[in-house]
């Protein structure tokens, strides 16, 4: 009974978390100052097209917006739009529709980050907990490269990556996700020359991931080494093994959350990233749409990302209330 | 390790930050009003005239570094402070009030917490016709209040059912006084360290909106400098003093200001300098600090509010 109250309380706080994330994004067009669709079509204008191809233009975005409707009417025009998976057109590259423009983006996002994310937890779990076991001078080093890795904004290290692997060193090539004069397909051509694009990005987010899971790691294995279990079971006599064993299980718990939480992150988690490399991802997407003011897309990206993190952090607590049955004690008490 | 280092790195941390701040502040004197002017040409590279080279417009960027640091260190204070002191007052009147406020307190704010911030920063800017820096410091600052006020909170409740406050009660002490007098003091050493994170943070907020285009308008920041020089391929064209200083200082100034506050919670937490054990994750210390409050609630009940 208690299990289904906090399932429904928590299924119930995300549904609020989402609604305002979708008003939120509704608004945005609404808040830039003039109305975005007279914006556009005056800058279609100037760019010569016909004025009857213009009206034309101003009559679709009117009605896509429902711009001459109320305002809860435009909402609710917005969310059923949104349940038919119709995202709007954009306005830069009309007559684009916004979802196709998003479906070609993100799977270079997700080619990208969801590797970085994986490989970078499972390598700086692996260091946090050596450093926290072997201590001294292995300890302070690694500590602190991955403190200072772990603090370093992740675009900083893509450029000065960038410089020095693909400019100064002519190594890699200095960006893109493959070479311009070639056609997307499936051949191993294309294949390792998307592999050749993909190292910098790619290295460039995993080094900064395995140090903010070193320094997590490391001090969660540090508290479980001081604890009562411990000493106890060493006072017992208990092998070694059996103590780092169940020294690395209490550390794993918050670990796996992290990783739950970072896969929420996956579409928004390194925007930059793709803009220093011009990847083709949804960053790079995001970048040209905000200096065309292409607020279909815009609006699409955030919405995407905000509904990416809030999916995974519902699971994560769904999960947690299996699990454990503290925290559900404790959550329910909570709120 | 016995923490001897703690003190050593808390001054190192805030000498380093302290420099970093009279850079800003300081630089002017020495590199004048050359900001926005056209010195040399396209990329020029360091010389006596121009210290760190020009821009892609010919600009000084040494010039251009001394005001984007100054940008950078302001919206970071002036966000951290908006964004600490929203967070404190929110928490404090939750935890210490309970009952329903503190129900829908952290309702705002848990909704808050969980619509990720780049959203919210990227919705807020785009529709912002002009983004001054004091704009830009609300906007982050808009997005970074609610872990602040959520770990006030629970601090605030656990110090809520001490018995001192009991007796500035039956003095007649006003709930103002006794929050200011009585419960405050109790997490100052925690504000200061929100404090300094929200700082660092806020200016690596501000570092990735300029790099996406939506940047303080008018002027120059760290940011700012980064997405001039990458729109304006210096890194491809091998011009590294564009890009290199602006990267360094961040990252020089990110990593200081973490030094800053973990030597300072080494200083707050006696704890923490006797072991090796640091401080966990926020996660886990926030559920270490919120489960006494609740047994303390549970088993007390709420004592006359």
């Amino acid at each position: 009974m208690r299990l289904r109250k906090y399932l429904v309380g928590k299924a119930l706080w995300y549904v609020g978390a989402l609604i305002v994330a979708l008003v939120l994004n509704f608004l945005l067009p609404r808040l830039v100052p003039g109305n975005p669709v007279d914006a556009i079509v005056a800058q279609l204008g100037r760019s010569g097209a016909q004025a009857e191809q213009l009206k034309r233009i101003h009559e679709h975005y009117v009605a896509e917006f429902g711009l001459n409707q109320p305002m809860w009417a435009q909402f609710f025009t917005y969310v059923g739009n949104l349940l038919h998976f119709d995202l709007g057109t954009s306005f830069a590259q009309s007559p684009a529709k916004v979802g196709d423009l998003i479906a070609e983006a993100l799977p270079w996002t997700l080619g990208l980050q969801l590797p970085a994310i994986l490989i970078g937890w499972l390598v700086g779990n692996g260091l946090g907990a050596l450093a926290a076991f072997k201590g001294g001078w292995f300890d302070r080093g690694a500590f602190l490269s991955s403190l200072f890795l772990s603090s370093m904004p992740y675009y900083c290290l893509a450029i000065i990556l960038l410089y020095l692997f693909a400019v100064a060193l002519r190594m890699l090539p200095p960006g893109g996700g493959y070479e311009p004069g070639l056609m997307p397909d499936w051949s191993l051509l294309f294949a390792t020359d998307v592999l050749r694009h993909y190292w910098l990005p790619f290295f460039s987010l995993v080094i900064i991931f395995i140090g903010g899971q070193a320094v997590g790691m490391r001090s969660m294995a540090i508290y479980e080494l001081n604890s009562d279990y411990v000493n106890y079971g060493r006072g017992l006599g208990l092998p070694d093994k059996r103590i780092v064993r169940y020294i690395f299980r209490n550390a794993m718990l918050p670990q796996v959350t992290g990783l739950a939480l970072s896969i929420g992150t996956l579409v928004g988690g390194a925007l930059i990233t793709e803009i220093v490399f011009s990847y083709p991802g949804i960053g790079s997407l995001l970048f040209s749409a905000i200096s065309q003011n292409d607020y279909p897309v815009i609006q699409a990206i955030t919405l995407i990302i905000a509904i990416a993190v809030l999916a995974s952090n519902f699971l994560v607590e769904i999960a947690y209330g299996f699990v454990d049955p503290r925290i559900r004690a404790a959550r329910a008490g909570e709120r | 390790m016995r923490m001897v280092r703690f003190t050593p790195r808390f001054w190192i941390s805030a000498g380093v930050f302290l420099l970093v701040a009279a850079f800003a502040l300081l630089g002017p004197i020495f590199v004048g009003d050359k900001l926005g002017e056209g010195v040399g040409g396209l990329y020029d590279p360091p010389s006596g005239a121009a210290w760190l080279g020009t821009d892609d417009l010919g600009h000084d960027i040494f010039t251009n570094l001394v005001f984007g640091t100054r940008t950078s260190l302001i919206i970071g204070l002036v966000a951290g402070a908006v964004a600490t002191v929203i967070g404190v007052v929110l928490g404090l009147i939750a935890g210490y009030h309970g009952g329903v406020v503190e129900e829908a307190l952290m309702g705002i704010t848990n909704v808050a917490l969980a619509i990720p911030g780049i959203v919210v920063l990227i919705l807020l800017s785009v529709a912002l016709d002009f983004r001054s820096i004091v704009a830009m410091a609300i906007v982050i600052a808009i997005t970074s209040w609610p872990w602040t006020a959520r770990a006030v909170r629970a601090q605030a409740s656990s110090v809520k059912t001490r018995e001192h406050l009991d007796v500035a009660r039956l003095s007649g002490a006003s709930t103002l006084n006794i929050l200011l007098w009585d419960v405050l003091p109790y997490l100052m050493s925690y504000i200061c360290m929100a404090f300094v994170l929200q700082v660092s943070s806020a200016i690596l907020a501000e570092a990735g909106l300029s790099l996406l285009g939506l940047g303080p308008s008018d002027s120059v920041s760290l940011g700012i400098m980064l997405n001039w020089a990458l729109v304006g391929e210096s890194v491809r064209t091998g011009a590294w003093w564009a890009f290199v200083p602006p990267t360094l200082l961040l990252t020089f100034v990110a990593f200081t200001l973490l030094m800053l506050q973990s030597s300072l919670d080494e200083v707050f937490n006696p704890r923490l300098r006797r072991g090796r054990q640091r401080a966990g994750r926020p996660a886990s210390v926030l559920t270490q600090v919120g489960a006494p409050a609740v047994d303390a609630r549970s088993k007390e009940g709420s004592p006359g509010a």
